[in-house]
């Protein structure tokens, strides 16, 4: 990944990042919902320069057999990343930060998605980064909720994610790659809108207690932001964006 | 009843208040919240949404296309379209003087017969258990199987069988409409088969269309003609 720039400016003196935005904006994001015919459910999400598709199969029998719960449904996920999502080739092979990746994703998805009510079966999400910058956990959890609604699943409420963080003593929103290399702190926050429940939250760095609740906050009001937008994708694909 | 129609998508708060929580909706303290993308429907003491997609989970006493899987010597296995296959119990066809020796599956049904039967029972414990001894179920012996989406087996039927009375009665055709979304068309005639198939097809791919019955209609009508 990018190697780190000392003379980097991350934040100027008029509140403006490296990439031009705002300390509270998030980076241009497109969702769609559906687009892979031969999965039960899958989106596609740009966010920022990450591109990410999400396929989703099930409820379906489990295989191997013992994996099966016979009091609930389980949930699968497989976080990838393509060989040629980052600047220099990925090995194709699941690697310790993919496999804790699909780990954070499916127990961030999980409080969501009603599993007891297909016992014996297993739901599979496969999450493919076709381009990464930064921020690629967010926004597969984001993708992932919109597939799984796609794919007609169950569930209480959608999961929005974005991450905040702190760079040059500001908290900001929806950290990029180069404020994530250089940046002092890094918090992706998986959040439920309507239940207002937080069902990710990890931090990668030192924060004052003070830091923290405001990091918390800024990330909660970005999950609002996307929610909105994969309301916006699910409404375009079912209702022709005709809306409410 | 149903006046409050709303598009929701899961976590959409579709009312609060006194309302029993009915298919695709649960009650979280006092919201009633859509679990599915469908449209919402308040009824005077309930709510439910009627999903838009989605696997069709089996219901006792629906009715359900199957395909025959494979056989032990005591039952059938079923593919309904569905999570769990369906479980054809041997009894059903042969009756309660079923033997292992001497009767044998495959002589009534055959790997990827296709049979109209009904869900006998279903909880979460177990894989649904079929029946085929009731009129008009059994094996499917002409007719070609179309599928759909299982959400979209309303949409076909119509308000009290209207939208498949329509296609029926325009082409000829029979057809048998299972819940999991599988349906078997037959007609004597290649000309009725084919129209019927493509307005099933049609209303598959474009059941969120208000006029859908006029659409349909002018289909079929406008074969006629031709």
């Amino acid at each position: 990944m990018g190697g780190r720039d000392a003379t980097m400016v991350l934040l100027d003196e008029n509140g403006i990042r490296c990439d031009g935005r705002k300390i509270d904006e998030p980076r241009r994001i497109m969702i769609k919902a559906g687009g892979l015919k031969n999965a039960d459910g899958s989106a596609y999400i740009e966010f920022g320069d990450n591109k990410i598709l999400v396929g989703v199969f099930g409820p379906r029998d489990v295989h191997p057999k013992h994996m099966s719960d016979t009091d609930t449904g389980i949930l699968r996920v497989r976080y990838h990343m393509e060989p040629f999502s980052v600047g220099e080739r990925k090995r194709p092979a699941p690697s310790r930060r993919e496999i804790e990746i699909s780990k954070v994703i499916k127990e961030a998805l999980e409080p969501a998605v009603m599993l007891e009510k297909f016992p014996r079966t297993a739901v599979d999400v496969f999450i493919e980064v076709l381009q990464a910058d930064g921020g690629t956990r967010c926004a597969a959890l984001t993708a992932a909720s919109v597939a799984l609604a796609d794919a007609g699943i169950p569930m209480r409420d959608m999961v929005a994610a974005i991450a905040s963080g702190k760079v040059a003593d500001t908290i900001i929103l929806d950290v990029n790659n180069e404020e994530d290399q250089a940046g002092q702190a890094d918090m992706p926050v998986g959040y439920m809108p309507s239940l207002k429940k937080i069902t990710l939250l990890q931090l990668d760095g030192v924060l004052t207690p003070e830091e923290y609740k405001k990091c918390v906050d800024v990330g909660v009001k970005g999950c609002e932001v996307v929610y909105e937008l994969q309301k916006k994708a699910l409404h375009d694909k079912y209702f022709g964006n005709k809306g409410d | 009843m149903a006046d409050k129609r709303k598009y929701v998508i899961p976590g959409d708060v579709i009312t609060s208040g006194p309302f029993r929580p009915e298919q695709n909706v649960v009650l979280e303290g006092n919201n009633i919240i859509a679990t599915a993308v469908g449209i919402s429907e308040i009824y005077e003491d309930s709510v439910k949404v009627i999903p838009l997609t989605g696997k069709y989970i089996p219901k006792i006493n629906d009715l359900v296309i199957g395909k025959v899987i494979s056989h032990t010597s005591l039952s059938w296995e079923l593919d309904v379209n569905s999570c769990y296959v369906g479980f054809l119990p041997a009894q059903d066809v042969f009756g309660r003087d079923f033997s292992t020796h001497a009767d044998e599956l495959s002589s009534k049904l055959k790997t990827g017969d296709l049979v109209a039967a009904r869900i006998a029972n279903f909880d979460r414990t177990r894989d649904p258990l079929v029946t085929i001894s009731d009129r008009d179920l059994g094996k499917i012996d002409d007719g070609i199987l179309v599928k759909i989406s299982p959400s979209k087996v309303p949409r076909l039927i119509g308000k009290k069988g209207s939208m498949i009375q329509m296609i029926e009665m325009a082409t000829n055709a029979a057809v048998t409409i299972g819940q999991n979304g599988w349906v078997v068309i037959s007609c004597e005639t290649d000309e009725g088969l084919l129209k019927a198939k493509k307005a099933v097809e049609m209303v598959n791919e474009k059941a969120h269309i208000a006029n859908l019955t006029d659409l349909i209609k002018d289909m079929l009508d406008g074969k006629d003609e031709s």
